[in-house]
């Protein structure tokens, strides 16, 4: 409610209440009038279809994560019995809409525009239809509201206007209700499944209605439906009669009316704030469907296992609707419709405006389908030649979000996706009404999937990267510190070796303070020796380097070894001095065949110094 | 068996680009009767004049950006540009008048800026211009309207004055306006009213003396109130169709009407009232046909509202106090150059946004 508080003042609201208690209707902007095409299939009643003999039931139907499954291949099952667990984070379960055995369990094409292999669970019919044990709740009254929400999560209900949102979450989520809203405006052209649901089942919808205003403790329901259905009307006023908190309003037929923001907006006046939702400003939306299908979950005693579907278009010879188990084949379904093929077909699953065309028919109804959509040949406009946007803004003026769809089609053919974020790419509900409108047949709305996925997967990088970032940062540190520390372990080492040295150098003296400095040197002699050696070799290993680059002998050098000879032993204590972390980086000793090459130089070194020094004493 | 893939949504409006462009043309033709039959031959000679040379620019420039030229070609684009720039010409100009003015327009203001909608400038007010400042004299002599004259200039000798600048018989364009102001025979040319009455004004007389001449027998100048009227007509079928929202013609002529009202009032011997202001000149013209061309106006609704208001405002100011009696090509052009700053602050506030303030 923070939002709504945000949005209006309390006077505003208190107004607001009161025009909508009043039956006020509000507009949202844009919209568009497309050929309704509702006859086709809302004048016979909803069929019901024997069991298909194969079902494909994928395990995740939902918004959100993909249940564990429970069952083997070669399992019998019941109808109703649940074939996966609800996975974490108000994960959904599928059951087996109908009884028989599982024949396979695997990857098989989705009911998505790609048809991307998911797991699939392959039931066979028995034909038998045998329920598992039912358990209908009585008095629903006598259950808390998370007792509710958790029998609806286990009945497997995902929000059946077509987005899939587990039910029960959006159920569970807190905060002050005004208003719980039944959408039964199914606004898409062709798509009749919520319209007959409402004139056969009003009495049913209703009593699920009564469920979810238990649930949330909302006291008034809206529930909206579009002026082009008079019989879904009048079923729904007949069915809310004698009942105070419920009331039927009628809306204008525009789409994108049943879009939830917008109608949100035609009902309430208020906006959901942009990557907000709906209880934000004190709303619950629920589909028609989704009410039904709570109805039969708690009084009843049945899962989700099936739901209406439209099946229409002028390729099929018998259009209407049929109660489809969850996992038909949407051929099956179209046989059973009298599909007439041709070559190049199209067939739709969902409407004419945000459905999507289906690769393969192979592909299972799921809990967001709605309708099948099998047009003839002409009855369509296939997409033609993109022609130049000339600017027209009949885009602008349709689109129901108030977003500039020219302009984000620039944007988007540019890439500049700061200018799409900055422009609300995010807010485009890919309703197709720009799209529609187009003069220049412009597939707007494919543009925006573009731009929105390469969004995503940049966004997706851009984590990985910063990730990445961070963690090659701390590396970094890590191995400073650990530098740093290495240092002063040497540094302290150094220091004792030199306090201990001076020690020993001060109780020589003092225990044989007549003999000479020779034998002062002995106890230490190996050491001396040890750092001797290695001071040679790195510099006859640099005397060696010096002479290559000089390419030209140089004679002095003969002459120059001479006083490092004889230096050579009085040089020992300055050597002690230096780490021997410095020693064995000036002495190469890692790399074996430097190592060999430095000896070399030191013999060498050492032979020309011995010359030398017997050259001298000649 | 293979099925159609496409992206959603599966259905259209089937009202194409081609298809509006010829409902303009379609709402053009009462004007353009009008105008024949008010100002002769001269006004479909040059409708040809300009069809053609914008049919064989386009073609041309399509051919060497390397287009397909048949589907650009049938689009009318081209089309619309060309007629609008050949009945705001006077219809005995010289043929290469014209000829220059559509090759500008489509070459230079359209095809070099990157073709159909990424024209910055109306490609017709653009190529207006580029002829009224190179050729002043050819683009000032308007013909008289046949109520004056009584019949037309036949279509031959209106040929012949458009390909020589001479009728048969020797007079130039300028010889006969000299002739029909000094014996009132054969009066082919005429300056146009708002023409007439700037150049009164200027000489000292008042509004209404100026008013008094035989031009001015009607409600705003002979011939020019019919073809205003035709025009507006035309334009509201282009509104009845939906081819054009209201709200540029209604801002334009509203902002036009409320200055000519206000100078009225303040001014009524010196400023020409709401009647010559809307239905003399090109002002219907401009309100339905011209401003309103998508491509170089602003963008959303209340973006087009304050650019078609600006586009009034200017017409007015320059008619009243500019060089120019009539300020049609200059003002749409002022206005296309303050799109983008008008798109910046009129954008619309999207779902779910809070509402934006000007920065």
């Amino acid at each position: 409610m923070s939002s709504l508080v945000h949005q209006f003042s309390h006077e505003d609201l208190l107004r607001n209440r009161d025009d909508i208690a009043a039956g006020k209707l509000w507009q949202f902007p844009g919209g568009i009038h497309p050929p309704q095409r509702k006859e086709l299939a809302n004048k016979t009643a909803i069929r019901r279809l024997p069991p298909p003999p194969r079902l494909l039931i994928p395990f995740k139907q939902h918004i959100g994560q993909p249940g564990t499954v429970l069952v083997q291949e070669g399992d019998h099952v019941l109808k109703g019995q649940p074939l996966t667990a609800p996975g974490p984070n108000s994960g959904l379960p599928v059951h087996a809409p109908t009884s028989g055995r599982i024949k396979r369990i695997g990857e098989h094409p989705s009911a998505h525009p790609s048809a991307l292999p998911v797991s699939t669970i392959e039931l066979l019919s028995d034909g038998e239809d045998e329920w598992t044990e039912k358990h209908p709740i009585a008095d629903y009254t006598a259950l808390s509201s998370s007792e509710l929400i958790a029998l609806i999560a286990e009945a497997g209900i995902a929000g059946l206007g077509g987005a899939a949102f587990p039910t029960a979450q959006k159920l569970a989520a807190d905060g002050q209700l005004d208003y719980l809203i039944i959408n039964g405006v199914e606004c898409e052209p062709y798509i009749v499944s919520d319209d007959r649901l409402m004139r056969e089942h009003a009495a049913g919808i209703v009593r699920g209605i009564r469920i979810l205003q238990h649930i949330s403790g909302v006291k008034n329901v809206l529930i909206a439906i579009e002026d082009n259905k008079p019989e879904a009307i009048r079923a729904m006023q007949d069915a809310c009669s004698g009942t105070e908190s419920l009331a039927v309003r009628i809306v204008p037929t525009r789409y994108p009316s049943g879009g939830e923001r917008q109608l949100i907006q035609l009902l309430t006046g208020r906006e959901v704030p942009a990557n907000g939702l709906p209880k934000d400003v004190g709303l619950l939306m629920q589909n028609v469907g989704t009410a039904y299908a709570v109805y039969r979950a708690i009084i009843l005693g049945e899962p989700l296992l099936e739901r209406v579907i439209t099946l229409t278009g002028e390729a099929l010879q018998q259009p209407g609707t049929v109660w489809a188990m969850l996992g038909t084949p949407v051929d099956t379904l179209l046989k059973q419709a009298g599909y007439v093929p041709y070559p190049n077909a199209r067939v739709i699953m969902g409407g004419p405006m945000m459905g999507f065309t289906l690769p393969t028919l192979d592909v299972p109804i799921v809990k967001g389908s709605n309708c099948i959509l099998a047009p003839a040949k002409r009855e369509l406009p296939a997409s033609t030649t993109e022609m130049a946007c000339i600017r027209c803004g009949a885009c602008a003026d349709v689109c129901p979000a108030s977003l500039l769809p020219q302009q984000l089609y620039w944007l988007a053919r540019d890439h500049d996706h700061d200018g799409l974020r900055e422009h609300h790419l995010a807010d485009c509900i890919e309703c197709g009404a720009c799209a529609y409108v187009c003069p220049s047949e412009i597939p707007l709305v494919h543009y925006y999937r573009q731009a929105k996925a390469d969004m995503r997967e940049q966004y997706i990088e851009k984590q990985k990267a910063e990730i990445a970032k961070e963690r090659f940062e701390a590396r970094k540190a890590r191995l400073e510190r650990e530098k740093q520390e290495r240092l002063e372990r040497h540094e302290r080492a150094a220091e004792a070796r030199k306090r201990a040295l001076a020690e020993r150098e001060a109780k020589a003296a003092e225990t044989a303070p007549a003999s000479g400095t020779e034998t002062t040197g002995e106890p230490s002699k190996p050491a001396n020796d040890r750092v001797a050696a290695a001071i040679a070799r790195a510099k006859a290993k640099k005397a060696e380097q010096q002479k290559a680059a000089q390419a030209t002998e140089n004679p002095e050098g003969q002459a120059n070894a001479k006083p490092e000879a004889q230096t050579e032993s009085s040089n020992s204590a300055e050597a002690l001095k230096a780490s021997p972390d410095d020693v064995s980086q000036t002495a190469p000793g890692s790399d074996p065949e430097n190592d060999k090459k430095a000896r070399i130089a030191a013999a060498v070194a050492r032979a020309k110094a011995k010359k030398a020094a017997q050259q001298g004493s000649d | 068996m293979s099925f159609y893939i496409a992206s959603s949504p599966h259905t259209r409006q089937r009202r194409t680009t081609a298809r509006l462009m010829q409902l303009v043309i379609v709402a053009l033709i009462p004007g353009i009767l009008a105008q024949w039959y008010f100002f002769g031959w001269g006004v479909l000679l040059q409708l040809l004049l300009a069809i053609t040379t914008a049919y064989v620019a386009e073609s041309l420039c399509l051919h060497a950006r390397e287009r397909s030229s048949l589907s650009a070609l049938r689009d009318n684009t081209a089309l619309v540009t060309a007629m609008l720039l050949a009945v705001s010409i006077p219809p005995l100009a010289p043929w290469w008048v014209i000829v220059i003015g559509v090759a500008f327009s489509i070459i230079v203001v359209k095809h070099l800026y990157g073709g159909v909608g990424q024209n910055l400038f109306n490609p017709a007010m653009a190529g207006y211009v580029v002829l009224l400042i190179s050729f002043p004299l050819q683009m000032s002599s308007w013909v008289a309207p046949v109520e004056l004259t009584g019949q037309h200039l036949s279509l031959f000798e209106s040929i012949h004055l458009m390909l020589f600048q001479y009728t048969s018989e020797g007079y130039s364009v300028e010889q006969m306006r000299m002739v029909a102001s000094g014996t009132g025979l054969d009066a082919v040319a005429m300056a146009t009213p708002l023409d007439h009455i700037r150049t009164d004004l200027s000489q000292g007389l008042t509004l209404s003396e100026s008013l008094q001449a035989p031009l001015f027998s009607g409600l705003a100048g002979l011939g020019w109130q019919w073809v205003n009227l035709a025009y507006l007509l035309g334009g509201l079928f282009l509104l009845q169709q939906r081819v054009i929202q209201w709200h540029i013609p209604a801002a334009l002529l509203a902002s036009l009407a409320l200055l000519a009202a206000l100078g009225t009032l303040l001014a009524p011997d010196q400023l020409p009232g709401i009647d010559i202001h809307l239905f003399s000149g090109g002002t219907m013209l401009a309100a339905f046909f011209i401003a309103t061309d998508p491509v170089s106006a602003a963008t959303s609704n209340r973006g087009r509202l304050v650019y078609a208001a600006l586009i009034g405002l200017i017409i007015y100011l320059i008619r009243s106090f500019g060089g120019y009696p009539d300020a049609i090509a200059f003002a749409v052009l002022l206005a296309n150059m303050c799109v983008p700053i008008i798109d910046k602050y009129t954008r619309p506030t999207t779902y779910g946004h809070p509402r934006r303030k000007l920065q």
